[in-house]
């Protein structure tokens, strides 16, 4: 296959052969891996942007809360005066209400943004891509996959209008509390959320049997698991991880919803349940969860930084190892999420041990992306700053988790901002940096046109200033004693002696969601204006950047391709250019056309 | 054996040699293995620390009923081997009727449990909390068991029950696709992860019905 871009001819050449498909059938119930990945990722950038606007006023609130004995006479909430009585007094939000926007901001960014911008867009998008495949082992699985997610999504949005409000108990929804509207005040909303997210775990899985079986059946001859981009790799052992944890969640969210509903009792303690069982069941979940929100993140930063710096991955076996070590080890730690429950100390020790040796193969990963761009002939496009700070804010994040990890000095950490700090370190400036670069590396590919590089690069250096200044200082207020969760800070003497860095935090968090409207605004208006892409704008080597800019259905049509290199061939001695696509063939002369 | 994704597994590269249907029911049954032992392992957890909430063996459930019901499962299991048996060699008619058989033989085992339930719901033996006031087969007015046993036991066998049904409509449809002719010597995957599915089913049952009626 040529290196020169040659968009027309591949594109009419596949499309050969395919009939005229109504709009309804192309688009809204396709069946196509990218349709579905892109439609994944309309509805996943939606509520990204709704997330952050929950965090938004959860910021207010905190920054600005009314306590006339403590002096604070707070300030109204931007809009409270749209939202119901229920919801904002005179424009102080209500304590409920605070616990509803804690509860539906961690939700939804988890389950309906980073996860399905991980996973549902990019497992769906870049798996047959990059192994070869015309599409998915079980298109119409796929396509259901996404319509469950859709439906999921709009029973929790729903759950803001029922009576009673939305789901308050937590992201973690801990047990009485999320099964008792007597002490919670919400009965509809935590059933919705419940349900929500059943539907939403059949979803995952359908999506996970299928990468998985797509992945082990269906690469193109040549390619082998050991020249698998590392992309395709971590998106391999995330769905097997959906694929073993999801079920443990489901099971517990039935419960929890039997309990809620029928009355049943296997969290309530006054007829002998077990509120803890709750916590095992979420968190045996929970743990492989966060592992499943990073490694397709580091899959992606991985391929970009190696493109990036127009060198081979530093020790790509090495990374391979990492990510399994990763994904195996992670069943392991989920304790250390439960330090604070009451669990025998000895119990304690075995999850800390197991949550330190967890850093061992991350700094492992770490440090072979530094050796990556060592004397590298860096493009500091956009993926390529995106990558480059994911390694740098996941290394912040990594070390925070360290002393959570210590069991006793977690206790004076446990439920403290010093979380928030580690989480969204790892959250934000891991995955969502991660998934910043991913969406402006593989746009092109995807729209067949390049986003703006100017605004990218604005985009870029806003979000990281702000998500910086935003989430820093929230390791000095988690050492200095503030609770998560918390509607007023200035109720606690200790707590209102910070309020200064509270009021800091708000403004740069409101800084860090205006910037990403620069984001929004340069998605929107390349998918429409944006200069028209070629085959393979990055000067990449893996088989997606063969396909046209954007690929038909099918991908290659009758054009199965043939892998002959792994794909971090970068400046490779000999070769007659710094990069060469895994199809070209040994000799580095480029195949015929017919081939 | 044929594929549901035909074009690229001419020329794929797969590692274990198993066609895409069937690899696929074998990871998906790896997440059924998941979730019953979410189930499970939650019923082991709340049995020992409130032994006292579970009655006897036999006292409150119907053991002999129930283990005719575990054998009219295997034998089902048995006349799905048959069904697969025949079609790999080509013995239509071979095919339908053992496909009929397992069918038939899922009903009566879902029409057991459905009079099961009745039963114990009239004997006071409830999922909910609140009303379980279970007073076992022999009668009586002590309550056997506590409210943990009707919730872990229903929601148990309530959802090995939806599996089993799901598996019935699975069936009925393998049975119209073999009338119309779809399965031959030569393509026959949707008979073989038919029975994948069927014998999963069969093995959670057997070992529910080990830890729940005879332990």
């Amino acid at each position: 296959m040529s290196t020169a871009a040659v968009p027309h001819d591949t594109a009419a050449h596949a499309q050969a052969h395919h009939e005229h498909i109504p709009f309804i059938r192309k688009y809204i119930f396709s069946t196509d891996h990218k349709v579905i990945g892109i439609q994944f990722m309309f509805m996943s950038l939606f509520f990204l942007l709704l997330g952050g606007l929950l965090a938004m006023a959860m910021r207010w609130q905190i920054a600005f809360p009314y306590n006339e004995t403590a002096g604070f006479q707070g300030q109204p909430l931007p809009g409270g005066d749209l939202l119901p009585e229920t919801m904002v007094v005179q424009g102080i939000m209500l304590p409920e209400f605070y616990n509803a926007l804690v509860t539906m901001h961690g939700t939804i960014m988890v389950f309906f943004a980073i996860m399905p911008l991980l996973v549902g867009v990019w497992a769906n998008y870049l798996i047959p891509l990059q192994i070869g495949a015309p599409d998915m082992a079980f298109p119409r699985i796929n396509m259901m996959s996404f319509w469950l997610a859709f439906g999921a999504g709009l029973l929790m949005l729903a759950s803001f209008a029922v009576t009673g409000g939305a789901a308050n108990a937590g992201w973690t929804g801990y047990t009485p509390l999320s099964i008792n509207d007597l002490y919670s005040g919400v009965k509809t909303g935590q059933q919705l959320w419940a349900l929500s997210l059943t539907i939403l775990g059949f979803s995952s899985l359908m999506g996970s049997v299928n990468y998985i079986t797509t992945l082990i059946n269906m690469r193109a001859p040549g390619m082998t698991w050991f020249r698998l981009p590392l992309s395709t790799w971590a998106l391999l052992i995330t769905s097997i991880l959906i694929l073993l944890a999801v079920p443990v969640l489901a099971g517990g969210l039935i419960m929890m919803f039997f309990d809620q509903t029928i009355g049943t009792n296997f969290f309530k303690p006054e007829t002998g349940g077990q509120p803890l069982l709750w916590q095992h069941l979420f968190w045996f979940f929970g743990h492989p969860e966060v592992y499943i929100l990073i490694l397709p993140a580091m899959g992606f930063v991985s391929d970009i930084i190696a493109n990036g710096a127009r060198k081979p991955i530093f020790g790509y076996h090495a990374m391979v190892w990492a990510i399994i070590a990763i994904g195996f080890i992670g069943w392991i730690v989920w304790g250390h999420h439960m330090f604070m429950s009451g669990m025998n100390p000895m119990l304690g020790g075995f999850f800390m041990v197991t949550t330190l040796i967890i850093a061992v193969p991350s700094a492992i990963k770490t440090f072979n992306w530094l050796g990556t761009v060592w004397r590298g002939n860096i493009r500091f496009h956009t993926p390529m700053l995106f990558a480059l700070s994911f390694v740098a804010l996941f290394v912040i994040g990594g070390l925070s988790g360290v002393p959570l990890a210590a069991a006793p000095v977690d206790i004076p950490l446990h439920d403290t901002y010093f979380v928030v700090a580690h989480i969204h370190y790892v959250l934000v400036g891991g995955s969502l940096f991660g998934i910043f670069a991913a969406i402006t590396f593989w746009f092109p590919k995807m729209f067949g046109r390049t986003m703006n590089e100017t605004l990218g690069k604005v985009h870029w250096a806003l979000t990281f200033v702000f998500f910086n200044l935003t989430f820093f200082p929230m390791h000095m207020l988690g050492s200095g004693g503030m609770m998560r969760r918390l509607y007023d800070p200035t109720q606690y003497p200790h707590i209102a002696s910070m309020q200064d860095t509270n009021i800091f935090i708000t403004w740069c968090a409101l800084i860090l969601f205006a910037a990403q409207l620069i984001f929004m605004w340069n998605f929107l208006w390349s998918l429409f204006k944006g200069k028209l892409a070629g085959e393979n704008p990055w000067e990449a080597n893996s088989l997606e950047w063969t396909a046209p800019s954007p690929p038909p259905h099918g991908n290659w049509g009758d054009r199965v391709p043939v892998v002959h290199r792994g794909p971090y061939e970068y400046s490779a001695p000999g070769a007659t250019a710094d990069y060469q696509l895994q199809t070209e063939a040994p000799t580095g002369q480029p195949l015929p056309a017919t081939h | 054996m044929s594929t549901a994704a035909a074009p690229s597994m001419e020329h794929g590269t797969s590692s274990f040699g198993v066609y895409n249907l069937k690899l696929g029911m074998w990871v998906f049954l790896l997440s059924e293995v998941m979730f019953f032992t979410g189930l499970i392992g939650s019923y082991i957890i709340l049995r020992f620390a409130n032994p006292d909430q579970f009655a006897v063996p036999g006292a409150v459930l119907n053991v002999p009923l129930t283990a005719l019901n575990t054998f009219i499962l295997i034998c089902s299991s048995v006349s799905m081997v048959k069904a697969f048996a025949d079609v790999q060699a080509g013995n239509q008619a071979g095919l339908k009727k053992w496909l009929l058989v397992t069918a038939l033989l899922g009903m009566v085992f879902l029409g057991i449990q459905a009079i099961e339930y009745t039963v114990l719901a009239s004997e006071g033996f409830v999922p909910m909390a609140e009303r379980y006031a279970a007073h076992g087969r022999a009668g009586g007015h002590e309550t056997l068991g506590g409210p943990l046993y009707g919730t872990t036991f229903y929601t148990m066998t309530g959802f090995h029950g939806t599996h089993v049904s799901i598996g019935v409509a699975c069936l009925w449809w393998c049975v119209f696709q073999a009338y119309r002719g779809r399965y031959t010597a030569n393509s026959h995957g949707g008979i073989e992860i038919m029975g994948l599915y069927w014998h999963f089913v069969d093995l959670v049952w057997i070992i529910l019905f080990t830890i729940v009626y005879l332990i």
